[in-house]
C-alpha cells in the first residue's frame, strides 16, 4: 500500500468518525430517548416505569384518527401527485429545454424556505387574496367570499403547498437521473418500434430512472407525512395533522403529555417506515406488472394528454409559487389595500421600520446559524470526499445511505428525544445545539450537491499537479477547490437554503429562546397583522435567495478571465 | 413497398439547407447507400425520413411509403425500422423481452408471442439467451438482438445508420451479410447511411453522394 492510499484511509477513518459521532448517533440516541419516553421513562419529569400508558393516553386522544388519517392522505396525496406531475413534466419537455434553463427555472422554487412559501400561499388563496380579488368581478362579489380556502379540513391547501415546493425537487432530481440514461437514442429506438412518446416514457425511460430516484422520493414522502411548519400554516387545525398535534404535546404546559406525544413521535416513525416498504412493495408490483405489460407489445394507449396535463399543472404550480412569494413582499409594503383591488391604495415602509424591535435580531441569528451549520457542512463534505478521492475507490451503498439517513428519519420522530440528550450533555437552549441539529440536515444537502459536480472533475488536473511536484493538500486547495468555487458556493447557497427553512430544530433545541426569522415567521402566520408576518416572510425567502445570487456572481468576478470556468464546465 | 424520396431537404431553423433537394427510389428488397463527408447532415436525413428529427429541424420535400406520404406522421405511426451503430438495446429488460418489446401487436396471445421470441432467438444465433441481460453479450449478439427487435415488428422500411462501424472486420462482414440476407428475406426497401465503401458495394443497390451534390453556403 502507498502512501498516498494510506492518507486516504486515515482521511476516510476520520471523517466516517466524524460521520458516526455528529450525526448517526445523535439520530439513534433521538430515537432511543423518544422510544423510552413513549413507553413511560423520562426521568427528567420523574418518569421512571416502564408502561403502555403513554399509549392508551395517545389513542384516547380526541380527534387522533382524524389527525392519523390526515397525515396519510396529504403525505401520500401530495407525494404522488407531485411524482406524477413532475414525471410527467419532464416526459413532455425534455430534450426541449436546456439543463441550464430549467435549472434557473427551479432555483427559486428550490431556494425557498417551505414557511414562507406557504404564508405567501395562504395570502394568495385566502378570500382577501389575489385570486379572490381577480375573480370579483367575474363572480360578482362585492365583500370577500366566506370561504375556507386555507387551513380546510381536507387539508387541500396543505397538500398544494406541499406540491409547489416537491414538484421543483423532484423536477431537478428526475433531469439529473436523466443525464446519466441516453433518453434521445431509447426515445428514438422505442418510437421506431411503434411506441408514442408517452408510452417509450412509461415502458423505457422511467423503469430506468426510478433506481435513480428512489431515495429522493423517499425523502419527499419522509418529509410530507411528518411536516411541521406547512402543516401548521396551510393544514386543518382542528384536529391538525398527526406532527402538528405532536408538537401542539410536546410544548403543552402539562409536562405529562410528552409521554403520550412521544408515542406519538414513534408512530409517525413507523408510520414512515411502513410508507417505505409500501413504496418497496410498490416497486415488486410494478416490475411484474410492466413486465407483463411490455411482453404483450401494446401500442394502442396514448399518453399524450396525460403529459399535456401534467406539463400544464406543473406550469400552474410554479405560477402559484411566483405569485404566492409576491405576495409576500407586496402585504409587507402595502399600507391601505381595499378589496377587491389588485394593489394597495397607499404603500408604506411602516412595517419594515423597526428592526430594532423585531426582525434585525432574528435576521442576525438566523444569518449566524446559517453560517456556521453551512461551514460545517461543507467542511465535512469536502473531507469526505478527498478521502474518496485519496482511498482511489467508489462510495459503497451504504454510505451513500448515510448520508440520506437524516432525510428519512422523521424529524418529530427523533428531534425531542435529541434534545434530552442534549440536556444531559448540557448542550441544550444554546446556539451550538442548534446549529449541531440544523447541521443534521444541512449536510446530506451539501454532499449531494457536491458529489456530482466533484466527481466530475477531471482527474488529470490533480495528476498533473502531482507530477509537478505538488502533494495531496497543495493539490486540494491550489488545484481542486479553486477550479471547483462555483459548485463549493451552490453547495453552501443550498446549505444556506437549508438552514434558515428549518423550524423544528430550531424551536426544540433553542429550548423557546432562539428566535429565527423561520420560527418567527411560522409564529406570526396565524396573527392578523399580515404586514408585519409579510416582512418576515420576504426576509426568510430573501436569505436563500441572496446565498443563491452570490453563488452566482461571485465565480462570474473571479474567474472573469477563465472561460473554461465559466460556464457549466465547472458545475 | 418502395420507399420513394422526392426533394428532400432538411434546414435547421432558418440557416440554409443542409444539402441540395434529394430524390431517390428505393424498391423493395433493395438496399440503397447514402455517402458523403462528416456533418453534411447524412444522420438528420435519416431523422427526417424516420421522423426523430430534434426541435428546430424542418424537413421539406416528400417522403412516400407505397405510395403515401408519410412525412407527417408521427415517428411511432411510419413503422420504419432504425439500426444505429450501437444496439441501443434496453438495459432493463432482458434479451428476450427487448424482442417482445419490438414484436407487433399481430402476434396475439402469450404462448404465440413467446415462441415468436424464441424462434427470432434462434434466427439471430442466441438461443436459450432470453433471460439473459443484455449488457452481458458480446457486440456481434447485441447486433444480432437489435437487428431482430426492429425486424419483429413488422417495419415497412429500414433506415440503417452505420450499422456497421462500431463492430470489428470480421464481425463486420459477417453481421453485414446477415442484416442484407434479412432484408432481402422480408423484401423491405432499406436505407443506409455509412462511411465505409465496402458497405456500398456489399449491397449492390443505388448509392448517393451527398457531399458531391452542390451544396448551398453555410452548413449546420
Amino acid at each position: 500500500m502507498n502512501r498516498a492510499t494510506r492518507d486516504g484511509k486515515i482521511l476516510r477513518g476520520g471523517v466516517l468518525t466524524v460521520v458516526l459521532a455528529a450525526i448517526v448517533l445523535p439520530i439513534l440516541g433521538g430515537l432511543w430517548e423518544t422510544g423510552r419516553a413513549g413507553f413511560g421513562v423520562l426521568p427528567a419529569i420523574g418518569a421512571t416505569e416502564l408502561s403502555l400508558a403513554p399509549w392508551r393516553a395517545l389513542a384516547t386522544m380526541p380527534g387522533i384518527a382524524t389527525s392519523l388519517r390526515l397525515s396519510l392522505t396529504t403525505g401520500l396525496g401530495a407525494t404522488a401527485l407531485s411524482l406524477l406531475l413532475a414525471v410527467g413534466f419532464c416526459a413532455a419537455v425534455h430534450g426541449r429545454m436546456s439543463r441550464r434553463s430549467s435549472g434557473r427555472m427551479l432555483t427559486p422554487f428550490l431556494a425557498a424556505p417551505h414557511a414562507a412559501l406557504a404564508i405567501g400561499l395562504l395570502f394568495l388563496i385566502s378570500p382577501s387574496g389575489w385570486i379572490a380579488r381577480a375573480l370579483a368581478p367575474l363572480a360578482g362579489w362585492d365583500r370577500p367570499p366566506m370561504l375556507t380556502t386555507g387551513n380546510d379540513p381536507w387539508g387541500l391547501a396543505l397538500i398544494l403547498g406541499l406540491m409547489v415546493k416537491e414538484v421543483p425537487f423532484l423536477l431537478l432530481v428526475i433531469l439529473s437521473a436523466l443525464s446519466q440514461i441516453p433518453v434521445r437514442a431509447h426515445l428514438t429506438a422505442g418510437r421506431s418500434l411503434g411506441y408514442g412518446r408517452g408510452l417509450v416514457w412509461i415502458k423505457v425511460i422511467m423503469p430506468q430512472v426510478w433506481p435513480l430516484i428512489r431515495l429522493p422520493v423517499m425523502v419527499v414522502l419522509a418529509y410530507s407525512l411528518s411536516v411541521v411548519d406547512m402543516a401548521l400554516i396551510l393544514g386543518p387545525s382542528n384536529p391538525p395533522t398527526l406532527a402538528v398535534m405532536l408538537l401542539r404535546l410536546f410544548s403543552a404546559p402539562d409536562i405529562t403529555q410528552i409521554l403520550p406525544a412521544s408515542a406519538g413521535a414513534l408512530l409517525q416513525g413507523v408510520g414512515v417506515a411502513l410508507c417505505f416498504v409500501g413504496i418497496l412493495a410498490l416497486e415488486r408490483l410494478g416490475r411484474v406488472i410492466g413486465l407483463w405489460w411490455i411482453r404483450r407489445g401494446g401500442r394502442g394507449v396514448s399518453a399524450e394528454p396525460g403529459l399535456l396535463l401534467a406539463t400544464g399543472l406543473t406550469m400552474l404550480l410554479m405560477a402559484l409559487g411566483t405569485l404566492a412569494m409576491a405576495s409576500l413582499l407586496v402585504w409587507s409594503l402595502a399600507w391601505r389595500w381595499p378589496w377587491p383591488m389588485l394593489l394597495p391604495d397607499s404603500w408604506s415602509l411602516r412595517a419594515w421600520g423597526t428592526p430594532g424591535t423585531g426582525w434585525a435580531r432574528a435576521l442576525t441569528t438566523t444569518i449566524v446559524l446559517a453560517l456556521a451549520s453551512t461551514a460545517a457542512a461543507l467542511v465535512l463534505a469536502i473531507a469526505w470526499l478527498e478521502g474518496e478521492d485519496r482511498a482511489r475507490s467508489a462510495r459503497a451503498r451504504w454510505a451513500e445511505a448515510l448520508i440520506y439517513l437524516p432525510l428519512l428519519v422523521p424529524q418529530i420522530a427523533f428531534l425531542y428525544g435529541l434534545n434530552v440528550v442534549f440536556l444531559r450533555i448540557g448542550l441544550s437552549g444554546g446556539l451550538v445545539a442548534v446549529i449541531w441539529a440544523q447541521a443534521l440536515f444541512v449536510f446530506p444537502y451539501v454532499m449531494i450537491a457536491l458529489s456530482d459536480p466533484w466527481r466530475a472533475l477531471d482527474p488529470r488536473l490533480a495528476r498533473v499537479a502531482g507530477s509537478l511536484g505538488a502533494g495531496p493538500w497543495r493539490r486540494l486547495f491550489a488545484v481542486k477547490l479553486p477550479v471547483l468555487l462555483t459548485p463549493l458556493l451552490t453547495a453552501a447557497a443550498i446549505g444556506v437554503a437549508v438552514s434558515v427553512a428549518q423550524y423544528l430544530p430550531t424551536l426544540f433545541m433553542g429550548a423557546g429562546r432562539i428566535a429565527t426569522l423561520t420560527t418567527e415567521a411560522v409564529t406570526l402566520s396565524s396573527s392578523s397583522d399580515r404586514r408585519i408576518t409579510g416582512v418576515y416572510a420576504t426576509l426568510q425567502a430573501g436569505l436563500p435567495f441572496a446565498a443563491y445570487a452570490a453563488a452566482f456572481m461571485i465565480p462570474a468576478l473571479v474567474h472573469r478571465n477563465r472561460r473554461a470556468l465559466s460556464g457549466e464546465a465547472a458545475g | 413497398m418502395t420507399l420513394a424520396l422526392i426533394d428532400i431537404s432538411l434546414r435547421l431553423g432558418e440557416a440554409a439547407p443542409l444539402f441540395s433537394p434529394l430524390t431517390l427510389t428505393v424498391r423493395p428488397g433493395e438496399i440503397a447507400t447514402v455517402m458523403g463527408p462528416s456533418g453534411i447532415g447524412k444522420s438528420t436525413l435519416l431523422d427526417g425520413i424516420g421522423g426523430h428529427l430534434d426541435a428546430g429541424f424542418t424537413l421539406t420535400g416528400r417522403v412516400l411509403l407505397e405510395g403515401k406520404d408519410i412525412a407527417g406522421l408521427p415517428a411511432e405511426a411510419r413503422r420504419i425500422g432504425l439500426m444505429f451503430q450501437d444496439a441501443v438495446l434496453f438495459p432493463h429488460l432482458s434479451v428476450g423481452d427487448n424482442l417482445a418489446f419490438g414484436l407487433a401487436r399481430s402476434v396475439r396471445g402469450r404462448a404465440a408471442r413467446r415462441a415468436a421470441v424464441t424462434a427470432a432467438l434462434g434466427l439471430a444465433g442466441l438461443s436459450g439467451l432470453y433471460d439473459r441481460d443484455p449488457a452481458t453479450l458480446s457486440g456481434g449478439q447485441r447486433a444480432r438482438a437489435a437487428l431482430m427487435r426492429t425486424l419483429l415488428a413488422e417495419p415497412r422500411a429500414l433506415l440503417l445508420d452505420e450499422p456497421f462501424s462500431k463492430l470489428d472486420a470480421a464481425l463486420r462482414s459477417e453481421m453485414r451479410d446477415f442484416t442484407f440476407a434479412h432484408i432481402r428475406l422480408r423484401n423491405i426497401p432499406a436505407l443506409m447511411v455509412t462511411h465505409d465503401p465496402a458497405d456500398a458495394e456489399a449491397t449492390g443497390g443505388p448509392v448517393v453522394d451527398l457531399g458531391s451534390f452542390p451544396v448551398r453556403s453555410g452548413r449546420a
